[in-house]
């Protein structure tokens, strides 16, 4: 069979981008499908959030009644004084530390470093799941607060119903997270990826591709945090 | 360039990757049918499960069409069943069937194969698709039998009617409803993201985008409004479902429900309006892209004519895609939206015409001169072209605010949507499923059995909606149980809804016909030749009928020209087949090719 080498010449402008893009057997070259797949996945699930994100604002922009005032309701009290963001200021610097982690994992997945890897790994699980357990306690310091999905004690009934579904949902998806890294911790101290072992339900082989492909949603979950701050916290 | 072969090249890129690592093959009788990995086995099981709630919902529209033919003649049904009828009618074809059997159905079927791929990317992330894909038709299903029975409050649930005491379902049905819908849309995703990176990443060496058959074209583009457009609906479920059962605010203001005070307060039933058609016109778009693509290739096969303006047609796909995100609101005119908006999506709604139009031009221009054989695919093909132009044009109608204002919610708007994305897509699934039945069973239908499925099913969707678009201009609104003694409406309109009943039931009992020759022909047909109508994209080049596990046998094929090489000047065959390379197209003795301008 004859092969040409890869393509001359590109055109300038759109219709070069377009040929590129269209050229041969894969539109993103060298991307294993995974990755493709959960760059793709996250794009859907951006969708998800921001129209979760649109019906607050909608929620909150069109109500005629007071909306109860963040600094107030998130504040934690340290002795006598209300320190307004306390607690969500340390969640989120939990949560992007763990960021941090996720990225040095991968990095040492690629050197194939099992230990720094894994442990790594673990780390990043046991940050997430830090973050999961302040939340709960903000949860719970809301709820013993009067405040219900149905109503709270200083305004618009959407307050806590937005709030609890959007961080509910925010916090699902950090659950999951830290389940998948447990389980990607495992293989690694295990070895799986390096004798690319078949997986126990997909029968694919494993590979330290599949940190990274992990390491990219836990990162879009601490991006959407970050909107999540800024629309609830911030606002 | 009329008389080079188009597009193709004398070698072949080299591999860019690791051969697909498929499942291994399975050989009991669960692992092969039940619990398969195989992308062809997944979309039958698609199929049958989307044909068999589909079946339902046909039953259910009949229902609805005896109580408006003949009114007060079956006790059986009273206004709370009708209106059940009309909702579960209208969400199962749209969502449980159509988008189910396009992308799920022949997605999975024709994706790998086209493409010259094994298989889809991930095959066990597809086989939970359809498993997902089955539990929620099963509680659809199991909502029929909830106390107070599935919800009657419209396909487009609308709050705070849907939600409210009085509306049919606002026990169970409901909430199985939306559980059954968020169901969907995770099996979906699931699906929708093995076809997309299947298109992208796994295509065979020499398949390059622009030489997709139109068909992936299509399907590919629907599936990514699919996974932009659902979440939409997922969002609006799920804060639905809070709604109802927890006492959230989102969708209900504060209200009398019969003559009692709502607990909600400050919730927008807008807000609903706008997420459910944030989701609910692109899928249209997931229905008709789809069709639009299969036809094309339908088209170009039976009329042995390449595609007219084949790169015009990838780019009216995109255009179109990306288009249906912006139109949404134009099913709002009427819901109290600021009348701004009106405008704005008045002319959005007219510039989708645009690519919609030049699809419907190049499958003419195809068709015009062509050699066409009016097999049974073909004649769906173009029965498909006479009801879309015919819905697309009552959709200009509809598309702007001063005459939509007075035709909304009429029985104008039932005829438009049907012809447009209900009759003009099945039509394409039924030519579809003709034109690749041989491929997929190794069996050749009956044709015979075939043509009368076919006059049957297009002149009766005609005598069914045709005279819809007059009720619908005297005013007659829809979803109405009866209508009684009314000052605007003339007495033909009960005439004339008796005839559409008769026309209904005749089109209904014909579709059994078509499974009865589809389950037939099955068991008894003759082998059917493996490249029947002498197609030349690669499903058609298997070195198995039908083909086996992997598809394409030890060696992927190569890729050396576009997919519409047919009636090629100077070639000895009317079809030159992708995976054919140039020098061994046997030529005409005597032809000398044109000289290259």
């Amino acid at each position: 069979m004859n092969q040409v080498p890869a393509t001359s010449a590109l055109q300038p402008g759109v219709s070069g981008l377009t040929s590129d893009f269209a050229s041969d057997q894969s539109a993103f070259k060298k991307v294993p499908w995974g990755k493709a797949m959960m760059w793709i996945f996250l794009l859907s699930d951006t969708f998800v959030f921001a129209c979760f994100l649109i019906s607050y604002m909608t929620a909150r922009a069109s109500t005629t009644v007071d909306w109860p005032n963040a600094s107030i309701v998130f504040g934690l009290h340290v002795g006598e004084t209300n320190v307004p963001l306390l607690l969500i200021a340390i969640m989120t610097f939990v949560l992007i530390s763990s960021s941090g982690t996720m990225a040095l994992a991968v990095k040492y997945g690629y050197e194939k470093n099992r230990s720094k890897t894994a442990t790594l790994l673990v780390l990043t699980a046991l940050l997430g799941a830090t973050f999961v357990g302040m939340q709960a306690f903000e949860w719970t310091k809301l709820i013993s607060e009067g405040v219900r999905p149905w109503g709270n004690p200083w305004g618009a009934p959407q307050f806590g119903a937005a709030f609890f579904m959007i961080t509910g949902f925010h916090g699902t998806h950090v659950t999951i997270g830290v389940i998948f890294l447990i389980v990607m911790a495992t293989k690694v101290i295990r070895g799986a990826l390096d004798d690319q072992r078949p997986g126990f339900l997909t029968g694919r082989k494993g590979r330290y591709e599949m940190v990274e492909t992990l390491g990219l949603y836990w990162h879009f979950v601490d991006l959407v945090w970050v909107f999540i701050f800024a629309f609830f916290y911030l606002w | 360039m009329a008389h080079s072969i188009y597009d193709a090249v004398s070698t072949a890129p080299p591999a860019e990757g690791p051969e697909m690592e498929l499942p291994p093959h399975a050989h009991s009788f669960i692992g092969k049918y039940v619990f398969c990995q195989d992308a062809k086995v997944i979309a039958i099981q698609y199929a049958i499960t989307a044909t068999a709630i589909g079946l339902v919902a046909l039953a259910l529209s009949i229902v609805m069409r005896l109580q408006l033919g003949f009114p007060d003649s079956f006790s059986l049904i009273d206004p709370s069943n009708y209106l059940q009828a009309v909702s579960m009618h209208g969400m199962i074809m749209v969502v449980y069937l159509l988008t189910a059997l396009f992308l799920g159905g022949f997605g999975n079927y024709l994706i790998p194969l086209m493409v010259g791929a094994r298989d889809m990317v991930f095959p066990w992330l597809n086989m939970m698709s359809f498993w997902i894909y089955l539990l929620a038709v099963l509680v659809l299903v199991a909502s029929f039998f909830a106390p107070g029975g599935p919800t009657g409050g419209g396909w487009t649930l609308y709050p705070p009617q849907v939600v409210s005491p009085g509306t049919p379902g606002v026990g169970g049905g409901i909430i199985l409803m939306l559980v059954s819908l968020g169901l969907f849309i995770i099996g979906f995703t699931m699906g929708g993201l093995n076809y997309v990176v299947t298109v992208l990443q796994a295509r065979t060496r020499g398949m390059t985008l622009m030489r997709m058959p139109l068909t992936v074209w299509g399907i590919f583009m629907a599936t990514v409004l699919a996974l932009l457009a659902f979440p939409a609906l997922f969002v609006a479920a799920l804060m639905m479902l809070l709604d109802h059962t927890i006492g959230t605010s989102f969708f209900l203001p504060s209200m009398l429900n019969l003559g009692e005070q709502s607990e909600h307060s400050g919730g927008s039933p807008l807000l609903f309006q706008h997420l459910f058609w944030f989701f609910g016109h692109p899928e249209v778009y997931i229905v008709a892209l789809p069709a639009f693509g299969i036809v094309s290739d339908l088209i170009a096969t039976h009329a042995r004519r390449n595609i007219f303006g084949y790169r015009m047609m990838v780019w009216a796909i995109i255009a179109i895609g990306a288009l249906s995100f912006v139109v949404w609101a134009h099913h709002m005119y009427v819901s109290g939206m600021n009348p701004y908006f009106g405008f704005l999506f008045a002319t959005t709604t007219l510039i989708i015409a645009v690519p919609t139009a030049i699809k419907v031009y190049n499958w003419v221009l195809t068709l015009w001169r062509g050699n066409i054989r009016l097999t049974v695919p073909m004649l769906f093909a173009i029965g498909f072209i006479f009801t879309f132009v015919n819905g697309g044009l009552t959709g200009l109608f509809l598309g702007n605010v001063t005459v939509d204002v007075p035709l909304s919610d009429t029985y104008f708007v039932v005829a438009h949507f049907h012809m447009v994305m209900a009759v003009a897509p099945i039509m394409v699934i039924f030519g579809a499923i003709y034109h690749w039945y041989p491929k997929i069973t190794g069996r050749m239908f009956n044709e015979t059995a075939g043509k009368i499925h076919f006059w049957m099913t297009f002149l009766g969707t005609y005598a069914i909606y045709y005279p819809m678009h007059y009720i619908g201009f005297e005013g007659v609104p829809r979803r109405y149980y009866a209508y009684g003694e009314t000052a605007f409406i003339s007495d033909s309109v009960q005439t004339l809804n008796a005839f559409i009943t008769i026309a209904a039931i005749v089109v209904a009992v014909t579709q059994i016909l078509f499974i009865f020759n589809l389950v037939w022909s099955w068991l008894y047909g003759d082998e059917a030749d493996p490249n029947p109508w002498k197609a030349t994209t690669l499903e058609w080049q298997t070195p198995h009928n039908p083909p086996q596990h992997g598809n394409f046998g030890p060696e992927l094929p190569v890729v050396y020209r576009w997919p519409y090489d047919y009636s090629v000047p100077g070639a000895k065959d009317d079809f030159i087949p992708q995976n054919v390379p140039p020098e061994q197209v046997e030529m005409l003795p005597g032809y000398a090719p044109a000289a290259k301008s």
